[in-house]
């Protein structure tokens, strides 16, 4: 994992435990538990996250790219990013 | 309306129990400010609040059959009363009132226990039957009026509202958990379980008679029920259906405007409330008064669809403008009401709208609450049928669009992104054949206020499924009943009795002793409208399709084709003031106070109250965690641990 991506890990992590399940404990979201299924994100959630990413890292999120697959683990919205950041 | 308390089997002096009858009378005040009675008979005592409706001079209460042999403290109203009599009296009974708790009393001594199938009404009600030393308790069919009971050495104690409960059994003072979790996911607590342990709610359209000896029998007197598939259909047109709906609807609005005291009507703007103050003006010829609530939010605010109905209607208006300030001034008050923790602010709005209505001297109000379970109103009846739809081809993504249509009203709608709504939306699809299928998404994003329990509270509740106890209540058919019908059915099991017309409804008004009349909650309508196919309810996506048909002549068409928009009020927002929360917020969920009463985890707490404060709060789930911390929190302040300073006790 090179250090830019292990620091939007890090981000997206640490964001999603204190805003969406109001803890520091980093043993309760692992980076691949599914966002969705675990109702860590909820039907508006996912706009809080998009509202986080543009903000904290400068990427637009178009709406083509509101899927499931982009948003639906730590894992998952750590490439998203890094697929936005390298594609603009 | 009114207020009734009493026991049976309790071994006290005569003095003892009017006592304790009048004071639990003292904390229903609010519910009856025209009279108070107590009556004891041997260990039975039945004590009565009145809100004076009908024979104004002649009905105070509790009310005996002339004889005194059978009495009656009853809250509610009989719609039927003026028939029944006529029957009664064709067979020999003789009255000295005009009231309808007379007509129960001879009612009884006519038909035993079945009297209550008679009824057509809102009615909780407690029977003495002093020859053979038995009480009766029965509850209306759909849950509009409140039945709470507990035991306490070999005595059944009841009353109208817990509060009154609390105030002879002070054990009861404590919090059900299993309770709180059911709220925490379904919105209120299922009956017979209500949120005080050791405390019952009487379940809807159900009676439970205590013997001399004690023993008690629970029965079920009427049922939601809908017919097995395939079934055939009770009118073969659809215009046909609709014209006997227009009829039976007719027929609910000129009952429930008998009253001896003028009636006001409740206009949100939606299509419900205008169809029925449409139908009073029609039968009525008399100035009609009508309320509505505004809100400073935009997003909230139907203010325009109100003014064009009050001008087609020529009614006289009054507007109730609700502030966040205002909603989250009034919320102690109202929890002081409700007696439970809530999820949602907008009971508040209407508590300051009886308010009002009672100050202009009016002590009954129609409304359409009801219209969306009985006709298939409820954005999550089409949701269940997106939802339903695209499961059949979940690759096609024509279909996945659907979801697009649901939910624009809102300002972040969870449906604005189809792909996106489907994975939400998927939750559950392994539990596509319960009966509950159409909730598990709502219940889902509710339960969200779970993870804010404290560790212990999570541990004791870790097993407990808040839906397992309605699966034994269910009825045995209802797999094979048509989707909407099992949608319709778990609707009308949970949120309708629990919070709709309790907290929402019941609680709200009589906070300001304003008794709430529902034609759309007539059993003869809903058991018509249980037989109609899917399809005339829910046309495509149009709502309620076969009302807008049976009503078109009555509206403009701009309300008769109005997409349905949710009463809704802003929630976590009303809790603080120029990003401060409110003192009693600040108070209650301070981490000393949070972990004195154990229930949450002052850590989240304070975080989720960071994020509300900074109005970053914008998902259904955090609004609903905070409201029902907040509400929690009250309630233990005010019912758990008595420490509420009173000017929410009117």
């Amino acid at each position: 994992m090179n250090s830019d991506r292990a620091l939007i890990e890090k981000q997206v992590h640490h964001y999603l435990l204190q805003n969406l399940m109001f803890t520091d404990d980093e043993s309760q979201l692992s980076v691949e538990v599914s966002l969705l299924d675990e109702g860590i994100i909820d039907s508006t959630g996912v706009l809080e996250v998009v509202m986080f990413l543009e903000e904290q890292f400068g990427v637009q999120v178009r709406d083509d790219q509101m899927l499931p697959e982009n948003f639906d683990s730590v894992k998952a919205i750590t490439d998203f990013v890094g697929r936005l950041q390298s594609s603009s | 309306m009114c207020g009734i308390a009493g026991f049976v089997g309790a071994s006290m002096n005569e003095g003892d129990a009017h006592a304790a009858l009048n004071r639990m009378l003292a904390s229903l005040r609010h519910r009856g400010p025209d009279g108070q009675g107590t009556q004891v008979d041997r260990d039975c005592g039945l004590g009565h609040v009145r809100l004076a409706i009908v024979d104004p001079e002649g009905g105070h209460q509790p009310m005996d059959n002339g004889h005194g042999t059978v009495w009656v403290s009853f809250n509610g109203e009989i719609y039927n009363h003026i028939e029944l009599r006529c029957m009664l009296e064709s067979h020999g009974h003789r009255f000295r009132t005009r009231s309808d708790t007379e007509v129960i009393c001879h009612l009884y001594e006519h038909c035993g226990d079945r009297f209550v199938e008679h009824l057509n009404g809102q009615f909780a009600l407690a029977l003495r039957d002093s020859r053979r030393q038995r009480l009766v308790l029965a509850r209306d069919r759909v849950g509009i009026r409140p039945l709470f009971h507990a035991d306490h050495a070999g005595a059944l104690w009841f009353a109208s509202e817990p509060a009154a409960l609390l105030t002879v059994l002070p054990g009861l003072r404590r919090i059900d958990l299993r309770a709180l979790a059911q709220t925490f996911t379904m919105w209120s607590s299922l009956a017979p379980r209500s949120i005080f342990a050791g405390m019952h709610s009487l379940p809807p359209g159900h009676c439970l008679a205590i013997e001399a000896d004690g023993q008690r029998t629970l029965s079920r007197y009427w049922r939601w029920e809908s017919p097995e598939q395939p079934t055939p259909r009770p009118f073969a047109r659809f215009e046909e259906a609709s014209a006997h709906l227009r009829t039976l609807l007719d027929n609910a609005v000129r009952l429930r405007l008998r009253a001896d005291v003028p009636v006001a009507a409740y206009l949100s703007g939606g299509l419900d409330s205008s169809v029925i103050a449409a139908l009073i003006r029609s039968q009525d010829s008399a100035p009609l008064r009508t309320y509505s609530i505004a809100f400073e939010d935009a997003e909230f605010d139907e203010s325009v669809f109100q003014t064009r109905m009050v001008r087609h209607l020529g009614t006289r208006h009054t507007t109730v403008t609700c502030t966040r300030r205002s909603i989250g001034d009034a919320f102690p008050q109202l929890i002081a009401h409700v007696q439970a923790p809530i999820l949602r602010t907008a009971p508040a709005p209407l508590m300051l709208l009886a308010r009002r209505v009672h100050a202009d001297g009016f002590k009954v109000a129609l409304t359409g609450e009801g219209a969306d379970e009985v006709l298939g109103g409820y954005d999550l009846f089409k949701e269940a049928k997106v939802r339903r739809f695209c499961a059949r081809q979940p690759e096609s993504s024509w279909r996945r669009d659907l979801y697009a249509r649901l939910y624009g009203y809102l300002e972040h709608s969870p449906t604005a992104h189809p792909a996106l709504a489907q994975a939400f939306f998927d939750a559950g699809k392994a539990d596509s054949d319960k009966p509950w299928y159409a909730h598990l998404p709502r219940w889902k994003t509710s339960s969200r206020a779970m993870g804010f329990l404290s560790a212990d509270l999570r541990q004791a509740l870790s097993s407990f499924d808040p839906a397992e106890e309605l699966a034994p209540q269910l009825p045995g058919g209802i797999a094979r009943w048509s989707p909407l019908a099992r949608d319709q059915y778990v609707e009308a099991a949970t949120l309708l009795p629990g919070y709709l017309l309790a907290a929402q409804g019941d609680r709200a008004a009589m906070a300001h002793s304003v008794e709430g009349r529902f034609p759309f909650l007539d059993h003869h309508l809903i058991e018509f409208a249980n037989r109609l196919p899917d399809h005339w309810k829910i046309r495509g996506l149009t709502e309620k399709a076969i009302l807008r048909h049976a009503v078109a002549d009555l509206l403009p068409s701009s309300i008769a084709r109005r997409t349905k928009q949710p009463y809704r009020s802003p929630d976590s927002s009303s809790f603080f003031v120029e990003g401060k929360p409110m003192d009693y917020v600040a108070e209650l969920l301070s981490p000393q106070r949070l972990r004195e009463a154990g229930y949450f985890d002052p850590d989240k707490v304070a975080r989720l109250m960071a994020k509300c404060r900074t109005g970053n709060a914008r998902g259904f789930g955090d609004n609903q965690a905070f409201t029902g911390i907040v509400s929690t929190m009250l309630l233990d302040h005010i019912h758990v641990r008595d420490r509420y300073g009173g000017e929410g006790k009117t």
